[in-house]
């Protein structure tokens, strides 16, 4: 093990570069101080109609041009952003990075307004159907809408943009994606495919169906006044999560090259664990058991024992299964210390940013490990008794912190766990 | 680091020729044609899938119920490959299996949808509308139906692969970094067993509708894939069905008496921006890093069928004289996400047999000559994407 390696001989990862977007704001100075200030950025929608929806209200991003745009050309402006942040930080040349891209991005299809406007072009030709839709494309092609349609583009897009290397990957491993993403990268670079990786989580998909499909699924919170209340995660009255929008970026680098090039060290990628469940589809097994798979499998990959983390960024989405799954899964693996370890949810102040999660939780847990302030878990003035966490209550805290675990967990079975330290001197 | 030899030990296909890997070599080497739809449709052709018995490999019906038919083709798949490579039910190596998903999204509710085209013509309120019907008439479990990265949830509640589970998602992209992902995690270590595959349903006016507004579907009936160009549309035929692989190290597969259909030597990829680089020149460079020190006898092409790209890389691969060369979409059709794992499918397949199977277009591609120890799969994306692979007899 040399200064560059780790337990097992491999490429310790360094992370040079960090950006963020997120209902807060852009940037991470403003969403640092919003976040660290318990500042809520969850509200009402304006974004659709509200008439008939159960939910209301949403960490949508609202201040960008592509806000009303449709979640391929949102999800792209937002992973954009947060992408020449991390490279600008990083010492990169944000037109021309080197290394090759990894995106979380959602899934996308042909929105309403778009299925509105081709059957608008052949209405006086028949009955409305997917015949007539096609019909309409016969008559000429219709490149822009088949963008925002293609899994592929945003990926092309960013890639063409930051000039990042060879075939990038889009992923979704749905909420865990985001650190999948990172996940992605730290292996390339342990596999010395690149010296550098881009990692990004991006969601900008918040639609009236896409709520719907959540709220049908009994998923969402529908405490819509006041909506900054709503996400309450690990409260006796949680009641769902707050589906939101943002972007989070990492630069990657082996810890060799990074120092090399006498790049500033904001923390060490240290590891990475998985482990998907076999129980059901959106419910986790009765028994924890993958969630704790995953939470050990990133300890072992990270060579140290949980004694070590000092600090845990919760997947905390504030829905009744997952705080109390996510409680017995840290619990098992942290036995009696997890009622005094510090642990937060950001998703109390930005929501759940789905596909972004992982990824903007992890610039949050590297901004922690670089600045010793945790941010808080807002809204948490109704404890669940049954769950004994030390959740950072409502006010920031200061804390030497050099070791955090950062969990995300997804429908499907996905479990995905990261462990980032401080750098090692 | 290590550098593990990575094997194909097991291989499940699906599609309009049928199911399982021996169903698809004889249906290859036989003389039927293809099988089509250009009715159901029209103006577009598809090819279906025949009768298939989802029993066989998702036994229970309340998992069936739960996935539109893309998931239900990938987890029917998956299953053959775990069982052809002698992993299905063995519950060791599935819980530490990695799996690999290559997948687009699903099906829409086309009842649903039409009512609520039929409703915005007369209404003025959309967004008001648009909440009204989606909130009474969608069926709530239909987006996990949909989901991308849930025919992987389904292949782990089904068939208890559970070591790690990633979708990768961009079209014909998406299958060539989900192999390319998986062998090269087990050829440095970082994983021992992987199950990789994707799948696709072409019989769906959602997917069509996908490649139509691009105009990439060919709308005159069915022709060989190599003879599309001119053809009234753009190109592409789609197909139904799901391709899947066990990947292995050689030593894992070796340890446990698995058989062996051919190696994975490497994958090469590329993502060229297609307005202002050359693409022949990138498929030939692919092709030649791929062969660069031995010449394949075998190219199993994923082309697609799209106008120009289509004959852009038969043109590439034309150059690679001693190669005989299979456009595997003029037999079962373009399956996006999955077509270069079933590309890779079938170059393990003729190398297992140790011959290319016979021409499925005699015109444009030429009778193999002698024994095949080197075959190499391709798939250039419709509209982004570029990877060849290259697989050697073990």
């Amino acid at each position: 093990m040399s200064k560059y390696t780790d337990h097992l001989g491999r490429p310790l990862v360094a992370v040079t570069g960090l950006g963020v977007v997120s209902s807060l704001g852009q940037g991470k100075q403003d969403n640092w101080a919003a976040l660290t200030s318990g500042t809520s950025g969850i509200h009402t929608i304006t974004r659709f109609a509200l008439d008939n929806l159960r939910t209301q209200i949403a960490g949508t991003v609202d201040f960008l041009k592509e806000s009303d745009e449709g979640a391929s050309a949102l999800s792209e402006k937002l992973a954009s952003l947060a992408a020449e942040e991390a490279i600008a930080q990083a010492g990169f040349d944000t037109e021309n990075f080197g290394g090759p891209l990894f995106l979380a991005a959602p899934p996308v299809e042909l929105e309403w307004r778009n299925r509105f406007a081709l059957d608008a072009l052949v209405k006086s030709e028949g009955e409305p159907g997917y015949d007539l839709l096609l019909a309409a494309c016969r008559r000429g092609t219709q490149e822009a809408m088949f963008h925002t349609t293609e899994f592929g583009y945003i990926a092309e897009r960013l890639a063409d943009t930051f000039g990042t290397r060879g075939l990038p990957i889009t992923l979704s491993t749905a909420c865990a994606s985001g650190a999948t993403a990172i996940q992605l990268g730290v292996e390339a670079i342990r596999r010395g495919e690149s010296d550098r990786v881009l990692s990004i989580g991006t969601d900008g998909s918040v639609s009236a169906e896409a709520l719907v499909r959540f709220s049908l699924l009994s998923a969402l919170s529908t405490q819509n006044n006041p909506a900054h209340k709503a996400a309450k995660p690990f409260s006796k009255d949680r009641d769902g999560f707050v589906m939101a929008e943002g972007s989070g970026a990492l630069v990657m680098e082996s810890l060799e090259s990074a120092v090399a090039r006498g790049a500033k060290i904001l923390g060490i990628m240290r590891g990475c664990g998985e482990k998907a469940d076999d129980f059901h589809r959106t419910r986790s097994k009765p028994d924890g058991s993958p969630a704790i798979g995953a939470v050990r499998a990133a300890l072992d990959d990270a060579g140290i024992n949980e004694d070590a983390i000092n600090y845990i960024n919760a997947h905390g989405t504030s829905t009744p299964e997952n705080d109390k799954m996510e409680y017995l899964a840290l619990s098992t693996v942290f036995g009696e210390r997890i009622s005094t370890l510090p642990l937060s949810s950001n998703k109390s102040m930005i929501g759940h940013t789905l596909t972004a999660a992982g990824a903007i939780e992890a610039v949050f847990s590297m901004l922690t490990i670089g600045t010793g302030t945790i941010p808080p878990t807002i809204n948490y003035d109704n404890p669940d008794p049954a769950i004994v966490l030390d959740v950072v209550p409502n006010v920031k805290r200061e804390a030497s912190v050099s070791a955090v675990l950062s969990s995300s967990f997804g429908f499907g079975g996905q479990n995905t766990c990261l462990v980032m330290t401080a750098e090692p001197h | 680091m290590q550098n593990n030899t990575v094997v194909i030990t097991g291989i499940g296909l699906i599609s309009s020729l049928g199911e399982g890997a021996d169903a698809h070599w004889q249906a290859l080497n036989g003389s039927a044609g293809p099988r089509v739809d250009s009715e159901t449709f029209k103006p577009y052709t598809v090819h279906p899938l025949g009768e298939v018995d989802w029993n066989n490999q998702i036994p229970k019906r309340g998992d069936q119920r739960q996935m539109e038919t893309w998931q239900r083709l990938g987890t029917y798949a998956a299953g053959l490959a775990l069982q052809d490579a002698g992993i299905k039910d063995d519950e060791a190596l599935c819980s530490t299996m990695d799996m690999v998903v290559a997948a687009g999204g699903g099906e829409r509710d086309v009842t649903v949808d039409t009512q609520i085209l039929a409703e915005a013509r007369v209404r003025n309120d959309l967004g008001t509308m648009l909440n009204e019907k989606l909130t009474t008439e969608l069926r709530p479990t239909l987006f996990l139906a949909q989901l991308s990265n849930l025919l992987a949830g389904n292949i782990s509640i089904v068939h208890k692969v559970t070591g790690s589970s990633r979708t990768f998602m961009g079209e014909e992209g998406a299958g060539i970094s989900a192999l390319d992902t998986a062998a090269a995690r087990i050829r440095s270590g970082q994983s021992t067993h992987a199950l990789v595959g994707g799948s696709y349903n072409s019989e769906h006016p959602d997917m069509l509708l996908g490649y139509e507004l691009n105009g990439m579907l060919k709308s005159d009936g069915w022709a060989p894939l190599w003879q599309r160009e001119g053809s009234a549309g753009g190109g592409v035929i789609t197909g139904s069905g799901g391709a899947f692989l066990v990947l292995e190290s050689a030593d894992h597969a070796a340890k446990r008496g698995a058989r062996v259909y051919a190696a994975i030597d490497g994958i090469y990829s590329a993502q060229i921006r297609r307005k202002r680089e050359d693409l022949k020149e990138t498929i030939a460079k692919l092709v030649g890093a791929a062969s660069a020190d031995k010449p394949a006898g075998l190219i199993v092409s994923g082309a697609t069928g799209a106008h120009g790209i289509t004959a852009t890389e038969k043109a590439a691969l034309d150059v690679f004289a001693s190669a005989a060369i299979r456009g595997v979409a003029g037999r079962v059709g373009h399956l996006r996400e999955a077509q270069f794992p079933l590309a890779v499918g079938l170059a393990a397949l003729s190398l297992f047999h140790g011959a290319a199977f016979p021409p499925i277009d005699a015109k444009n591609e030429k009778a193999a000559s002698g024994g095949l120890d080197t075959a190499l799969a391709t798939s250039i994306g419709a509209t982004r994407g570029e990877g060849v692979a290259r697989l050697v007899k073990v």
